[in-house]
């Protein structure tokens, strides 16, 4: 099968003209920066519930924006139509913003540098692109997966749902970088839902397969397997239903990599954000405990814990070729040994510190690692997530082995309900499934599971992780950050892992309602 | 070159070659100013126009339906969007929630143009902006945050004659502000139709006042805590009581308001005899759109809904619910009226006056919130809720505030707390800190007085 290329009617749109407009326009001006970005960004949602099309929505966001430093300040606008005209005036808008702006910009913006890269195009990795199979085909795969669930006499209600995007950029700046990219990702999901007539207790239980940067294929049960899961989910929900309240207190935890990508997530992945740790989102998404004078003395974890920062793992929700700031996109340590070595940058983050990623061509400063992303034209690039993962054991056991080691404990598979705090240190985490570990052994299900603790103490209580055959890569399709609110897919790699001594919680307790 | 929206709706319905169809544009403006660290940060401006198609096919095993969205703004694209639509429909399966369209006329102002705003709505604000930087920093604080406007004029037309506009001016404001050595932290926000009424100088006066609280630091375990919570903490809880408050899920079993046996609880008693949590499309200052919207359908909208007037509705009466979230479908499914979502939302407390200040006076000791912050469901069942204090929480004793207190994590059911609250005071504009901003911000709420809020464990951020 051939490599999937840039998407031509895309490339009919006539971007490259307006973007030399627009920067043009800013250069007479006499701006020290600007760029142009023309996106469009095609979505699909369908949803189907008990063998029945609930809902089905294909959107598609498409117009430009243009971002100038001018008198030392940020200055952003964007539009829709499509004109050079438009253009002029849409740039005549991000200079006013700026000039608005440079009166209360105390500290001048300034860009690390980055190497020009001259007309480059980047595809990720896909066979089939979604929006070449029919939706009556897709739709019947769903229907197919809620009609097979209800079979099972415990599943009162099914529904199935798909998420698809597919992302078109291109970028263009006044040093000449000119990039033209395109990402497809997926997001199938099932939910079977079912209640015990006996304690009047509801409860579902969900798919556990992660989004992906694929294509259609991940529907196939190439890289998936559909059939066992939708066979297995009605029997573990069954079980969950008669299953016995967890009994609160400190527990052993051997944690699946569907469950611990999403604390890796929330407990690192945003705490290791320099754009956090600075302060710039500490009205909103808030700020981090892993401060910039702690880089390389914070005992984040136990010492078998290494976290990289990538945007270039295949099939991940953040792999790019480029960033939308025209920078080239880079894999780098973030926790080595359990110890915090680095953060995700954008191009102003790292001219602030530019000993973070020393640019070797550039003596004395320092180059972006590639995060800077904005959701759709209408919002400003921002520094956003990599893919953060936590890296396994190159020799390491299996979730067998790591099950065997704990006498006590319980087994978490799949996520479900996740909080954590503004500098990220207290969250609370659930999950589909909490099997009790007992010798050394699989003991059934128990309900009612949360698990709770600080960021440092979790990570310091991480014993050992998983070997490569353990590992998996999750994610997320809906992170939010940013203000004006914006949202971005991201993937999380991590094999299995045993944390000693983690407080659990009974939620039925919790609510007072025991 | 550019169309006037109605004209892209005209283009549209005359274009289609389905059955029936339903068009929506939405023009939007919006102008924003961000800062961090006593400067200005992100700031822009954005146009956008979406362009929504709805098509509706009829054949023998039911109505199937196309929608296809996109950023129109020529009778070219427009044609695309349409025959996308009409395609995604015939390909589509029939639709569970069909039902008639709803029939109509024309609105008076349908022919008006889309309202705009842009960065001029900060004419006032940018100024006192700057000086509340200044003041800030002479008074060793650092002052976090954003500002946005946006007007968002939407028209509705379709193929069974209604057409209808709705011009929706939404803005809010938001500043955190930390002592220097970002021990303390405090914040003040609020919702807004126009920033007229704005004073970033009063609000950073409000924030010295709270940090100045600080200057006493108790650390107190966790337990359970007789707490005020301000309007804007029971902002957070009740737009996710709202949002919750689907009659389908609820009739299939599987929510907070659903009868163990069977259907729903309409009708019983979930929260004190007092207590009317309601929407009103016309509630002065939170006026919303008076029809549905709905560009696809779910648990709680359809499509074949879009165009239907909305109402004042209640969803608690006295305590006892009263409705819950209908499409036309679900009604039918529930033996209810339909009663569609309306996009605001006002929790009052028959006989309740006075604010914040009226319920710490009686308490002898306890907590007093700020607001809460990343609330996720842990259990639709009870609707237990978890998430974290966030930017002031204050110690009251014999009724005066006499500290600042470390911030906990709560599990909590807002169902829950309706229940059990001892206290409430007037109901008032309310901003909810964690959904407000991208959300829901047209809220209106009481403050409530609980006397055992759950605080799961303690967090150390700050």
């Amino acid at each position: 099968m051939s490599k999937p290329g840039l998407d031509p009617s895309f490339l009919a749109l006539g971007y490259r003209q307006l973007g030399e407009v627009a920067l043009a326009r800013a250069a007479e001006r006499g701006v020290q920066h600007a760029d142009f970005r023309f996106e469009r960004n095609r979505y699909q949602h369908l949803a189907v519930r008990d063998g029945h099309l609930q809902g089905a929505q294909d959107s598609e966001d498409l117009g430009f924006a243009v971002r100038v430093i001018h008198r030392g300040a940020w200055g952003f606008a964007s539009g829709v139509v499509l004109t050079p005209q438009e253009v002029r005036r849409v740039t005549d808008q991000a200079l006013a913003v700026a000039e608005i702006a440079a009166t209360m910009t105390p500290t001048p913006v300034e860009l690390a540098p980055e190497p020009v890269h001259e007309d480059v195009t980047w595809v990720s990795a896909y066979e089939v692109n979604p929006w070449e199979v029919a939706t009556s085909d897709k739709v019947a795969v769903l229907s197919d997966w809620t009609a097979r669930l209800v079979r099972h006499p415990v599943v009162e209600h099914a529904a199935a749902s798909l998420q698809q995007v597919q992302e078109n950029k291109y970028y263009a700046d006044l040093s000449g970088t000119r990039t033209t990219q395109q990402r497809v990702r997926m997001m199938p999901s099932f939910e079977a839902m079912g209640s015990d007539s006996a304690t009047g207790t509801f409860d579902s239980m969900t798919s556990i397969a992660p989004p992906v940067g694929r294509g259609w294929e991940y529907l196939t049960g190439r890289f998936w397997d559909w059939d066992a899961e939708l066979a297995e989910v009605p029997e573990l929900l069954a079980e969950k239903l008669k299953a016995p309240s967890v009994e609160p207190g400190s527990y052993d935890l051997v944690i699946h990599p569907s469950n611990l990508w999403l604390t890796i997530h929330e407990s690192v992945g945003h705490a290791t954000e320099l754009d956090r740790a600075l302060g710039y989102e500490a009205n909103y998404a808030g700020t981090s405990f892993a401060t910039y004078d702690q880089l390389g003395t914070l005992v984040y974890g136990s010492p078998a814990m290494h976290v990289t920062g990538d945007r270039t793992v295949e099939h991940g929700l953040a792999t790019t070729g480029y960033d939308d700031e025209g920078v080239q996109t880079q894999s780098w340590d973030i926790i080595r040994d359990g110890v915090l070595v680095g953060y995700q940058l954008d191009r102003a983050m790292a001219h602030q510190k530019p000993e973070l990623n020393p640019d070797p061509s550039v003596p004395g400063a320092g180059r972006s690692n590639g995060c800077a992303y904005a959701d759709s034209p209408g919002h400003i690039p921002i520094q956003r997530m990599a893919n953060v993962s936590l890296q396994p054991d190159a020799e390491g056991p299996s979730t067998d082995e790591l099950i065997s080691r704990v006498e006590r404990g319980l087994y978490v598979v799949g996520d479900k309900s996740w909080s954590i705090d503004m500098q990220r240190f207290n969250f609370q985490f659930t999950g589909q499934r909490f099997f009790r570990i007992e010798n050394g052994e699989i003991s059934g299900q128990v309900r009612d599971a949360a698990y709770q603790a600080t960021t440092t103490d979790f990570w310091g209580s991480m014993e050992a992780v998983g070997g490569p055959q353990t590992w998996e890569l999750g994610g997320a399709f809906n992170c939010g950050k940013a203000q004006p609110g914006q949202v971005a897919a991201v993937s999380h790699g991590c094999p299995s892992a045993l944390f000693r001594s983690v407080r659990i919680l009974n939620t039925t307790d919790e609510a007072g309602t025991a | 070159m550019s169309t006037s929206p109605q004209e892209l709706v005209e283009h549209a319905l005359a274009t289609t070659t389905s059955d029936d169809c339903v068009v929506i544009v939405g023009n939007n403006t919006s102008a924003n100013l961000r800062w961090a660290n006593n400067s200005l940060t992100t700031n822009g401006v954005a146009h956008g126009l979406s362009v929504t198609v709805i098509s509706f096919v009829a054949g023998r095993d039911g109505t199937r339906t196309g929608s296809v969205s996109g950023a129109a703004t020529t009778r070219d694209q427009v044609t695309a969007l349409v025959a996308a639509a009409d395609a995604a429909a015939r390909d589509s399966s029939p639709a569970e929630d069909a039902v008639d369209l709803v029939a109509g006329a024309a609105d008076p102002d349908w022919a008006d143009p889309p309202a705009e705003t842009d960065i001029g709505v900060y004419a006032d604000v940018a100024p006192m902006l700057g000086e509340a930087f200044g003041t800030a920093q002479g008074g060793g604080r650092l002052l976090y945050g954003f500002v946005n406007h946006e007007v968002t004029t939407t028209y509705l037309g379709s193929s069974t004659g209604l057409r209808r506009r709705h011009v929706q001016p939404t803005g809010h404001y938001g500043c955190t502000a930390k002592t220097a050595d970002l021990t303390q932290s405090a914040w003040v926000g609020g919702a807004t139709r126009d920033f007229a009424e704005v004073n970033p100088l009063a609000m950073e006066a409000e924030l010295a006042t709270r940090l100045a609280w600080g200057a006493r630091e108790v650390a107190l375990p966790a337990g359970r805590y007789d707490t005020i919570l301000p309007p804007t903490a029971v902002a957070d809880l009740m737009v996710d009581t709202y949002w919750s408050a689907g009659a389908r899920v609820a009739h299939d079993g599987q929510s907070v308001f659903s009868r163990r046996g069977g259907g729903t609880r309409i009708g019983d008693q979930v929260a004190r005899a007092g207590v009317t949590l309601s929407s009103d499309p016309t509630h002065p200052g939170l006026e919303c759109e008076p029809f549905v919207v709905a560009p696809a359908s779910s648990n709680t909208s359809s499509v074949f809904d879009n165009g239907l007037p909305l109402a004042r509705t209640e969803w608690i009466a006295d305590g006892r619910l009263s409705a819950l979230l209908q499409t036309r479908h679900s009604a039918v499914l529930t033996g209810q009226p339909a009663t569609p979502a309306v996009d605001n939302l006002v929790l009052a407390v028959e006989g309740s006056s006075g604010g914040v200040a009226e319920l710490v006076a009686d308490v002898e000791r306890g907590l007093l919130l700020t607001c809460l912050w990343y609330i996720r469901e842990v259990d639709p069942q009870t609707l237990l809720l978890t998430g974290i204090t966030r930017d002031g929480v204050y110690l009251v004793e014999n009724g005066e505030i006499t500290g600042s207190v470390n911030n906990f994590r709560f599990n909590e059911s807002p169902v829950d707390l309706l229940g059990r609250f001892t206290a409430a005071g007037a109901t008032e504009p309310a901003f909810s800190r964690e959904w407000g901003e991208d959300y829901f911000s047209r809220t209106a709420m009481p403050a409530l007085r609980v006397p055992d809020f759950n605080m799961s464990s303690v967090s150390q951020a700050r």
